[in-house]
């Protein structure tokens, strides 16, 4: 079977691209956020999981009044977009902005609320997804032509991915473009950097974090959109994992760093999926496929351990 | 203090739950919410018609007859939790559950120490009665049954040689692709370590399908549940693969139609213990009554939950009338259980000595046009229980 | 209100609420006698009123208990006896530990023999309130955010699990399982190899700062549990996702002839609850004890230096990487212990009572009680474990009545038992924001609290 899995190598390749792109995405939300508030915010995974919510009731809804599916993805993207990107807002306005307003140095109140926005996320979804169609499991239903594909040199690509890969490359560059061309993009960057000497440039901190968390979240739901499409079948608890493995990109491509995190993420799909596909031929069937959710944690185990500032970050002195 | 509240949310509830002497409950447990809710609730509605029905006897007797229904969201920590609540209600005097065998062996630890019995429809571990307990029975086949008859089929009927195992690293998937597999090899399958596999994956099992095409099956078995299952085989045939799809009991739902769609389930077989509703000439008039009632069709275990359901309340009331016309004791209940003959609308229902039913039947069942109401049993045999 | 009225509204209400629940024993005169606990807390009579309502309703909640043992708001009355006790100040103390001692040894076996429902609540209740006790240690005193301590939790319950049954017979020679005794040598050795599990890991882990930490050792946890569910194969130790069961439980036939010696006759349905029930009040004892003598120690003082300012405490001269060691050392240890307990009361394990929720759940126990106060966590913990094992689903319950009455039909997937995360996040982010120093906060928070306060006039 190895010579099979072998010569199969350039689709497990082309899957890891695809898991790639997705974790890329959510870890930029993760990294941004970071950035400027040097929180981690566990909620994000949830607003992933929102936007592949979206997904589903768009396609589950315009599908099939409007017959074009690049249409029909197109209104998803951006619906999911706005809603996450919204939904990041309300949750940065109603749980964090009170902590900061505080003032408290502790680092584990926040961390602690994270935690409880994510759990609420995630449980509230689940009920309106229960009242609304008694289904806890959303399956998606894919239309034309998004449901073709063709087959390149052994790779089976179906257009739903080369269309993952796309929107992808173009929120990608356009996230570049934008924090590294444009005002506000040099306003989060600046406040990032220093938050009080931001101030006193007379940048607002507090817009400038609430619009930081507008484009985390917008481009989480665009992940959690493609998520749906790709993978098909998604339900309220679909956000942990890959947002803990997008997190664990974003570290090992240097937190805070917009270009690691994409370069973080794109390198984690690859190891998940190599490992996952050739794991259990290399070790009999002794260790599985299950085991390639404990490769991303080890490997952020032993990053952080001799590398903690990840591949592409700067060490940071701790100023007193 | 904030508890205050809360607590007075549950203080009507409880305050008017007073134990009337007169009132006999039977509980049923099984994941009423979660991805198997499906399966589950079946269970629930099963009983519920059941319970129903004999009200009536019951009033004459001087009892009413009430159906508790506890959801274990096929978590054993939240069936244990559920157990020790019942067990403390005296006027439950059996239980129909589990779904999950992994949620059964561990709840009926605990009706175990009340002698509360427990019928189960659905747990096809051969463990939950190997254990011998006095108050456990099934009235479904096992897994070292169903699991052979599976690969009986497997390499007999479709002619399968090479065979990638996979199961949900449950107690009741593992089990039975385990079982599975001994019988397989044993009939010159071919099977290496590498081809038999476990994943808790639910969403991306780009992965598993790579190592399906290295491998070129004839045959994938999947010792699962409808809820991870039905992805799969949406994902499989996405990428083309058409190699068909066995499974077991856990399939046994229209909820997989629904998760893989028409097409995708389209040559998936799998083997049941519970038979469709067509295959029990008794059982028409209680799949009407069950449309009727609940606005859903009975499937998978429903059926089997009403017999469960039965089987404890005729056991019930050949206690009453033992005891003199009062409320029996839980452990004449559980007695009468085991001795329990009754012409149910699965088939004949007598224990042995172990609490398995005497002779279970298994379904081999075809998803030809991958519709599932449109399902074509392709195999009936009748085995005894494995001493 | 003055202390002549609040003397004369705490001590009758408290003699009402004694009436009712001996003549008319029901939820509605719980209800009223937790109204009276709550009132006598707050209302600030004299120090003997206070003491004496308190008595009061708990002999009213035991006689109503022991007619209506299924009401389980007087149980929770009990409990709030118990906190109040704990919390108010100027009752002395030898009052306080009679008082507390009657309740938790004489009113809630009454209770639980009746319902061993309650002896099961209390034993969830101490097995978890002892290791949120534990992570106190390393999250409230020394301010080290452990996102994965189920993972010590599980080391400690499959420690006993695998050798008190037939489990290690597959990988070892000799004869298992282990006799029932071994129990208690099995609960030295969980503390010893949780704690140098604590330990090795702690050693790279405790390197890294706050929310590093967190995700480090969320990570573990995680990998710990897929360990758990994936480690029955090419040796078989834990037996994977379908668990080990049957395990062992200590012999108590010394158990059955020491209480039938006092009148109290055991059964089937009683005796390992209760045995499980003292032990674990024996247990929390001890750990409060060690907590105790931890905090007022010069580690006790170095962590909490150490979570206040880090750098501050560097510049003192504590030795960081030994001192957090140390702590996350004893709080895998108080884990370990409680695992053993774990395993042999539930007589089975499996993978899935260690997920990141419970590692979760137990961090929403010492947030919601007050990060580094020992009462406040045990309160954390009664209220988070009552919630969770009993109040959602009771509260299932009652919708599902209301359900068969015909009033209400909501679809199943909508039944409040399925939403503790919510219950949890909730409580959560309402603490954090508005009372991040817990329902009963550290006596030092308290006082930086009071401090600010003073500042602000």
């Amino acid at each position: 079977m190895l010579e099979g899995l072998v010569a199969l190598l350039p689709q497990v390749i082309f899957d890891g691209l695809l898991l790639g792109f997705v974790y890329a995405m959510i870890a930029l939300g993760y990294t941004m956020v970071y950035g400027v508030l040097e929180l981690i915010n566990f909620a994000h995974s949830e607003i992933f999981m929102i936007g592949a919510v979206v997904g589903v009731e768009v396609f589950r809804y315009l599908g099939p009044a409007i017959p074009n599916g690049i249409v029909v993805l197109l209104l998803a993207l951006l619906l999911g977009a706005i809603i996450s990107g919204l939904m990041a807002m309300v949750v940065e306005r109603l749980a964090y902005r009170p902590l900061r307003a505080r003032g408290t140095t502790n680092r584990l109140v926040p961390l602690i609320t994270a935690i409880g926005v994510s759990f609420v996320l995630q449980d509230v979804v689940r009920f309106i997804e229960g009242l609304w169609h008694n289904e806890f499991k959303l399956q998606m239903r894919v239309i034309p032509p998004l449901d073709g594909n063709f087959t390149f040199l052994t790779v089976f690509v179906q257009y739903k991915a080369l269309i993952l890969i796309l929107v992808s490359l173009l929120m990608l560059f356009g996230l570049n473009y934008l924090v590294n061309r444009t005002k506000l993009g040099t306003a989060i960057r600046a406040v990032a950097q220093d938050m009080s000497t931001a101030r006193l440039m007379g940048i607002n901190p507090d817009v400038i974090i609430s619009r930081t968390f507008l484009i985390g979240g917008a481009l989480g739901g665009v992940a959690g959109v493609l998520f749906a499409v790709q993978y098909s079948t998604i339900d309220p608890y679909v956000g942990f994992f890959p947002g803990l493995k997008a997190f664990t990109a974003a570290v090992l491509g240097g937190i805070g760093n917009i270009t690691g995190a994409m370069v973080g993420g794109l390198v984690l799909g690859q190891l998940e999926t190599l490992s996952g596909t050739y794991l259990p031929t290399l070790t009999g069937g002794n260790f599985g496929t299950e085991y390639k959710d404990v490769i991303a944690f080890l490997i952020l185990i032993l990053l952080l351990l001799f590398r903690p500032q990840g591949l592409l970050g700067q060490v940071v002195k701790e100023k007193v | 203090m904030k508890r205050l509240g809360i607590v007075a949310l549950g203080v009507f509830a409880l305050g008017l739950a007073s134990a009337q002497s007169n009132v006999i409950k039977i509980a049923t447990q099984s994941p009423l919410s979660g991805g198997q809710a499906a399966l589950g609730e079946q269970i629930k509605l099963g009983a519920q018609l059941a319970v129903e029905e004999a009200q009536a006897r019951f009033q004459k007797l001087g009892f009413r007859l009430e159906l508790a229904p506890y959801d274990d969201q096929a978590n054993p920590d939240t069936g244990v939790a559920n157990a020790n609540r019942i067990i403390n209600d005296p006027d439950i005097l059996g239980v129909v559950g589990h779904l999950n065998s992994g949620v059964a062996i561990p709840s009926s630890e605990v009706y175990a120490r009340v002698n509360l019995v427990m019928v189960s429809p659905a747990n096809t571990n051969p463990r939950v009665t190997d254990r011998g307990l006095s108050n456990v029975n099934r009235i479904c086949g096992r897994d070292d049954v169903q699991g052979p008859a599976g690969a009986e089929f497997a390499v007999k009927d479709l002619k399968a040689k090479r065979i990638f195992v996979i199961h949900d690293k449950t107690a009741y998937g593992q089990g039975l692709a385990e079982n599975f597999r001994k019988r397989a090899l044993a009939l010159g399958a071919e099977i290496p370590n590498s081809a038999f596999v476990g994943t808790e994956e639910k969403s991306n099992f780009a992965t598993l399908i790579t190592q399906i095409q290295a491998f070129r099956p004839d045959l994938i078995y999947f010792g699962g549940i409808y809820d991870q299952v039905g992805p799969f085989a949406k994902q499989l045939r996405e990428r083309g693969i058409r190699v068909p799809i066995l499974g077991g009991d856990g399939l046994d739902a229209s909820e997989y139609e629904r998760l893989a769609g028409a097409d995708a389930a389209k040559d998936t077989y799998f083997t049941t213990v519970a038979g469709p509703i067509s295959q029990f000439p008794k059982a028409a008039k209680f799949a009407q009554d069950f449309r009727a009632k609940f606005g859903k069709n009975a499937e998978g275990f429903g059926v089997y939950a009403y017999d469960a359901a039965n089987v404890i309340i005729s056991a019930i009331e050949t206690a009453i009338k033992q005891s003199g016309g009062k409320k029996p004791s839980r452990q004449l209940v559980a007695q009468r259980v085991r001795l329990v003959k009754l012409s149910g609308l699965t088939g004949e229902i007598e224990f042995n000595s172990k609490g398995d039913i005497k002779v279970a039947d298994y379904f081999v069942i075809h998803l030809d046009t991958g519709k599932y109401a449109e399902q074509k049993l392709l195999k009936k045999v009748s085995i005894a229980a494995p001493r | 209100m003055n202390r002549q009225t609040a003397n004369i509204v705490v001590l009758g209400l408290a003699l009402l609420s004694l009436a009712l629940l001996w003549y008319v024993p029901g939820a509605l005169a719980g209800a009223l006698g937790l109204v009276g606990v709550v009132l006598a807390a707050y209302l600030r009579p004299s120090m003997s009123v206070r003491a004496g309502a308190l008595a009061l309703l708990a002999l009213g909640f035991t006689l109503a208990l022991s007619q209506v043992p299924r009401v389980n708001i007087l149980f929770y009355g009990l409990v709030a006896v118990l906190v109040a006790l704990i919390t108010i100040p100027g009752v002395p103390r030898w009052i306080k530990a009679l008082l507390g001692i009657a309740v938790l040894l004489v009113s809630v076996p009454i209770a639980g023999f009746n319902n061993t429902f309650f002896l099961e609540l209390g034993i969830q209740i101490g097995i978890y309130a002892a290791m949120a006790l534990g992570l106190n240690v390393v999250v409230g005193m020394a301010g080290l955010l452990d996102l994965g301590y189920a993972a010590f939790f599980a080391i400690g319950a499959y420690t006993w699990a695998i050798f008190g049954s037939p489990q290690a017979a597959n990988f070892l020679s000799g004869s298992f399982p282990l006799p029932g005794n071994y129990f208690y040598l099995f609960m030295a050795l969980a503390i010893i190899t949780t704690a140098i599990t604590g330990l090795l890991i702690g050693l790279p882990a405790l390197r890294l700062r706050g929310d590093y930490l967190a995700i480090v050792t969320l990570g573990l946890g995680e990998v710990v549990r897929v360990l758990a569910n994936n480690l029955d194969h090419p040796v078989n130790f834990t037996n994977g996702p379908q668990g080990i069961t049957p395990v062992s439980r200590p012999d108590i036939g010394w158990f059955h002839s020491l209480m039938s010696s006092i009148g109290v006759e055991l059964d089937a349905r009683t005796d390992y609850q209760f045995f499980f029930y003292l032990l674990v009040l024996v247990i929390i004892g001890i750990v409060v004890l060690v907590n105790i003598n931890l905090g007022n120690s010069r580690f006790g003082r170095a962590w909490i230096a150490i979570r206040e300012d880090e750098t501050a405490a560097k510049a003192m001269g504590i030795p960081m990487l030994g001192t957090k060691l140390l702590a996350f050392a004893t709080g895998a240890a108080f884990s370990g212990a409680m695992g053993v307990i774990f395993a042999a009361q539930r007589t089975f394990v499996s993978p899935e009572s260690f997920t990141l929720l419970a590692s979760i759940t137990i961090l929403g126990m010492v947030v919601l009680g007050g990060m580094g106060s020992i009462p406040g966590v045990i309160l954390g913990a009664a209220a988070l474990t009552a919630i969770n094992t009993d109040i959602l689903k009771s509260f299932s319950e009652y919708l599902n009545n209301l359900r068969q009455a015909g009033v209400l039909s909501l679809p199943s997937q909508v039944e409040p038992a399925k939403y503790e995360r919510l219950v949890f996040g909730v409580i959560l982010v309402l603490m954090m924001i508005f009372r991040p120093q817990g329902l009963i906060p550290e006596r030092r928070h308290q006082l930086e609290i009071e401090e600010a306060k003073e500042a602000q006039r």
